[in-house]
């Protein structure tokens, strides 16, 4: 029975070190993880961005169709620079931080997988909840699979990072945020930019 | 009195357009940040930060503006001295 335990931590350990799925953790020490919006007003385009994220994705460089994930923001530091707007989309009409804290979006699957040297484009589908309504969204990613970088990034760590980019627009009206109301102040689509990195320290 | 206000109401438009001018000439709404760009060169990315600073816009210069035709208007309300 321990003759058996330890076979099966020692493939275990084999697995990890030699393949598998990496588990990479997005919340970034070094605080350049954001993700920027944008939307369309009359006088200027708003601009903001959100930099706590957080969560974790098993990403297998070998199998990167297989990505899964789950990637929450927190949407109390969604952040524009006008301070009567950013008290506007924070407050009740608009995102409600004080009532729904975080924005997630968890990966169900990804197609038109296309793998070049440590890059991955795909299209990834998930299910994006904001104000806790959840909806299915398609995000075309680019990965990029940085082996034995962490070090470089924090000395402390040895291990790999997992880069990530996206860009995708969803409609405000979808997810209940002032739906259907100040159109004409504040446009429905809201196009979402994301640089993240994640790390897999070893 | 009159010439004074309409001195004052003059000197307040020229005070505001110049202010403006100098604290970035924004033609957006007023900010009390701006968003700076920092490089990541592990990773490529870029990151943002947002560094206080006052960056009057046209709404502020409007309500200069306003302020000052006000200032005009109640001049003409007053005797020539």
């Amino acid at each position: 029975m321990v003759k058996q335990a330890l076979i099966f931590g020692w493939l275990l350990c084999g697995a990890a070190a030699f393949g598998g799925s990496q588990n990479f953790d997005f919340k970034d020490p070094k605080g350049v993880n954001n993700v920027v919006f944008k939307t369309d007003a009359p006088l200027e385009s708003i601009n903001g961005t959100a930099t706590e994220v957080s969560g974790a994705v098993q990403f297998d460089p070998a199998d990167p169709g297989a990505v899964k994930g789950k990637l929450m923001v927190a949407a109390a530091s969604l952040h524009v620079p006008n301070p009567l707007m950013k008290e506007h989309l924070q407050g009740p009409m608009w995102l409600d931080v004080a009532k729904y804290p975080s924005i997630t979006f968890e990966v169900v699957s990804a197609a038109k997988v296309v793998t070049k040297e440590n890059s991955t484009t795909a299209e990834v589908t998930g299910n994006l909840t904001i104000k806790e309504v959840t909806k299915k969204v398609t995000v075309p990613v680019k990965f990029t699979y940085l082996e034995g970088k962490l070090k470089d990034r924090v000395p402390s760590l040895k291990g790999d990072l997992l880069v990530l980019r996206g860009k995708f627009a969803v409609k405000r009206s979808d997810f209940g945020i002032n739906a259907g109301k100040g159109e004409d102040k504040v446009a429905d689509e809201i196009e979402l930019t994301l640089s993240l990195a994640g790390q897999s320290p070893r | 009195m009159r010439r004074r206000l309409r001195i004052a109401a003059l000197l307040g438009v020229v005070a505001a357009f110049v202010g403006w001018g100098l604290l970035g000439a924004n033609r957006g709404w007023t900010k009390t940040s701006v968003a700076r760009t920092v490089h990541d060169s592990v990773t490529e990315l870029d990151g943002v930060v947002y560094d206080s600073r006052f960056v009057p816009g046209v709404d502020l210069l409007a309500g200069a503006m306003l302020l000052c035709a006000g200032v005009w208007g109640v001049s003409g309300r007053l005797g020539k001295r």
